[in-house]
């Protein structure tokens, strides 16, 4: 059935789409060509009066945006969307000066390459809206002017709205999600990748420049600083994310099994007992536990009245000590997902299979080994994979339980800092933006084909609707 | 006779495992539900310490003053303001962000148009950046828009928080999926518009997943301390819960905040938990499928 669909979908997109762009330019006749300069012409010729007037008046608000100095800098001067783009390729020259003002010396504001960047991001987000919009009037306007030839009426501007309810419904309904992950998701994305073209860190706050690929080649310096702390802190993450979800995964599948036991009793109490931990904020718990395990908190106290110690374990600062910690506080955290998880497969496991290997003569290791284990891998890759991406990406154990600490002498990353975390401390506390940005592509590369490898060879991928 | 006698030592090893299993769980629970305890015995901590006090697990006298101190004196740190702005945000932003999901899942699930496959990637590509990568990014963005100061502030919050619904169509859509097409055939068929099936066949058959969305979303803003903090800045007008209880436990207000952090945890820790519970059980009814019988 499904199969059916993709072909058929296949066969009419090797169809000529008689409304494209290109039959539009090469069949349209003057009054279309003229509506590449004039946007809604063909619409007017066409009748699509309201129509015609909202493409003419996006096309004059645009002409407006980009000529109109109406976006003040640094120093409230405004300038056009033109000059923020021609500003680009030097990011600006100007530094701050002193003017002498009479008696009174006054700052003259520069210019602010990260202004510069950002609006000329902007304003090419702007253009790009602005051709694909651009370009539908010219279809819509030939295809109304079709429509009028062939001795049909073009559609009237209510019957438009109204398609926007039906046929055309994804239009309406998608507009504003579209429209806010454009602003707030993808433009900030392509602002901070091209940061990392640049020298914009703590030194360049107010005038920074293009340097193209140096920033990645730090990375790959020998001996150097930068490059220490890089592969140290991504060995780390690696290490971090292999331990923290097959431990996880392990133990809570041995936990899970123990509750299902037959013969345990108030499996919903214990079950109950573990999920206070996904119920209560994470960073209410994880800063409460920091403090428990801190020099002087709680648990030192305890094991020292034990005299199970004789001075205070050192939990945060040490490395090791420190590493250790990060991942055996995760086990508390991530056990009780895995619980829920495995609780739910282990009910769905058929039981005749136990039944028919209890025939066999199989015992209980031999049913664990042969039934429950390979059917859990097979319904639970998805979820070890989601979950070593996600531990890679885990901000909220590390920020709140060491804060990337112990830190050594030298550079910024501490001993047990994820990507994600030093990469949150470059950008907000020490400024380095260019290479926080490096960091953050390298990130997205690692989990890109970490994705790539085990999505595409997935069956959900490739048949969506498979699946029913 | 012999059968018997086996029968018999099995149930004996049984009675033994049981015994070990039950204390083993116990130890569990007990380690599990440890920082809990520990944050609620330092909550109603009674005596004059108000930072941290290592010398005993429970403490030796119980009183409510760090409740009542926390709704009552404001002077430094306003809780009631942060709790009344952290409600109102995530009011807000659960409202829109669950319509935004709500038609994004039914667009991708039920409508066939040119762009929806490379959407679809293209959402799994923007979910693949590191969300802290592009956060310092959003900040300047909103700053240039003149939303990161006074009056605007929770209006940033909560532009920040539905913005990620483009992406954020995972569960709804899987769950719509499961929807039979026939029965949008079937409103089709009657003369039903798209948007009469949206609102009339397909919202209603999604009810327990919009109240598992709809509780999820409001819950995000309680407990996002990264974000906040970095938009909110100085402005302690405009703080959210979060950020107040995070300031709390900073080098310089630990020993006189200590406990009424945990006061504060606990009093938004309870709805939270209770609100999970909810969602629960309405994730797992609309896991169990869309239409039954």
């Amino acid at each position: 059935m499904s199969n059916q669909l993709t072909k058929a979908d296949a066969a009419r997109k090797r169809e000529k789409n008689p409304n494209s762009l290109l039959s539009a330019l090469k069949n349209g006749g003057p009054i279309v060509w003229l509506s590449c300069l004039i946007m809604g012409l063909g619409n007017f010729a066409a009748g699509q009066i309201i129509k015609g007037l909202i493409f003419l008046a996006i096309e004059v608000g645009m002409i407006c945006l980009l000529t109109i100095p109406i976006i003040p800098d640094i120093a409230k001067v405004p300038h056009s969307g033109i000059d923020w783009i021609k500003m680009l390729p030097s990011l600006g020259d100007r530094e701050d000066g002193k003017e002498v003002v009479g008696n009174i010396e006054v700052t003259v504001f520069g210019d602010r390459s990260q202004m510069i960047l950002l609006y000329s991001v902007i304003f090419f987000a702007i253009i790009v809206a602005f051709i694909v919009i651009w370009q539908a009037s010219v279809r819509s306007g030939y295809q109304a002017l079709r429509t009028k030839k062939s001795g049909k009426k073009a559609p009237t501007f209510v019957q438009d709205v109204k398609s926007l309810f039906d046929e055309n419904i994804h239009k309406l309904m998608m507009i504003v999600p579209f429209i806010l992950l454009m602003v707030f998701t993808v433009v900030p994305l392509v602002y901070m990748i091209c940061m990392a073209f640049t020298n914009y860190d703590s030194k360049h706050q107010n005038l920074f420049d293009w340097v193209g690929f140096d920033t990645f080649a730090l990375l790959f310096e020998s001996g150097g600083s930068i490059s220490k702390q890089f592969w140290s802190v991504l060995g780390w993450t690696i290490v971090w994310a292999f331990f923290a979800t097959f431990l996880n995964f392990f133990l809570g599948t041995f936990m899970a099994m123990i509750i299902n036991r037959p013969t345990t009793r108030i499996k919903g109490f214990w079950r109950t007992m573990l999920s206070f931990t996904i119920a209560i904020p994470q960073f209410v718990s994880l800063l409460i536990i920091g403090q428990m395990f801190a020099l002087n908190g709680i648990i030192n106290r305890m094991l020292m009245d034990l005299h199970w110690i004789a001075e205070p374990i050192k939990f945060t600062d040490n490395a090791t000590n420190a590493r250790i910690f990060v991942i055996v506080i995760n086990l508390w955290v991530g056990i009780p997902y895995t619980v829920m998880q495995v609780t739910g497969i282990l009910k769905n496991i058929p039981a005749d299979l136990y039944e028919a290997a209890k025939i066999d003569g199989a015992n209980v290791v031999q049913q664990f080994m042969n039934i429950t284990l390979p059917y859990m891998i097979f319904v639970l890759t998805p979820y070890i994979i989601t979950s070593f991406t996600g531990n890679i990406n885990n901000f909220n154990v590390i920020f709140l339980l060491t804060g990337g600490g112990p830190f050594g002498l030298e550079g910024t990353a501490g001993k047990t800092d994820l990507l994600v975390t030093w990469l949150y401390r470059l950008s907000v506390e020490k400024f380095e933006y260019n290479l926080a940005a490096v960091i953050g592509i390298f990130t997205f590369i690692i989990l890109a084909i970490i994705s790539l490898v085990t999505y595409r060879s997935s069956g959900s991928y490739k048949d969506e609707e498979g699946f029913k | 006779m012999a059968k018997n006698k086996m029968s018999g030592s099995v149930k004996a090893s049984r009675i033994t495992m049981d015994i070990i299993v039950h204390i083993f769980l116990t130890i569990v629970a007990i380690v599990w539900v440890m920082p809990f305890v520990y944050l609620i015995a330092q909550a109603l901590r009674g005596g004059n310490n108000n930072g941290v006090d290592s010398s005993v697990f429970f403490p030796t006298s119980y009183s409510f003053q760090h409740f009542i101190r926390l709704f009552t004196d404001t002077s430094v740190v306003n809780f009631p303001r942060m709790f009344w702005n952290t409600f109102k945000i995530a009011a807000v932003s659960c409202v829109l962000g669950t319509f935004l999901v709500l038609a994004v899942s039914y667009c991708l699930s039920r409508v066939k148009w040119k762009l929806r496959r490379p959407y679809m990637n293209m959402g799994m590509v923007i979910t693949l950046f590191p969300g802290f990568m592009s956060m310092t990014a959003t900040y300047f963005l909103l700053k240039a828009m003149g939303l990161t100061t006074g009056e605007n502030i929770p209006l940033a919050l909560i532009i920040c928080n539905i913005s990620g619904a483009g992406v954020g169509f995972h569960v709804m859509k899987g769950y719509m999926d499961t929807i039979p097409k026939a029965l949008d055939e079937a409103a089709y068929l009657d003369g039903a518009t798209k948007w009469q099936t949206f609102i009339k066949i397909t919202l209603p058959l999604c009810k327990p997943m919009i109240v598992y969305q709809i509780i999820t979303s409001f819950m995000g803003p309680w407990c996002d301390f990264i974000f906040a903090k970095l938009i909110c800045r100085d402005e302690k007008d405009f703080y959210t819960v979060s950020i107040g209880l995070w300031d709390m436990l900073k080098m310089d207000s630990i020993s006189t905040y200590f406990t009424r952090f945990c006061a504060g945890a606990v009093v938004i820790a309870i709805p939270i938990s209770i609100l999970y519970i909810i969602t629960q059980r309405f994730y797992q009814e609309a896991m169990s499928g869309s239409v039954k019988g």
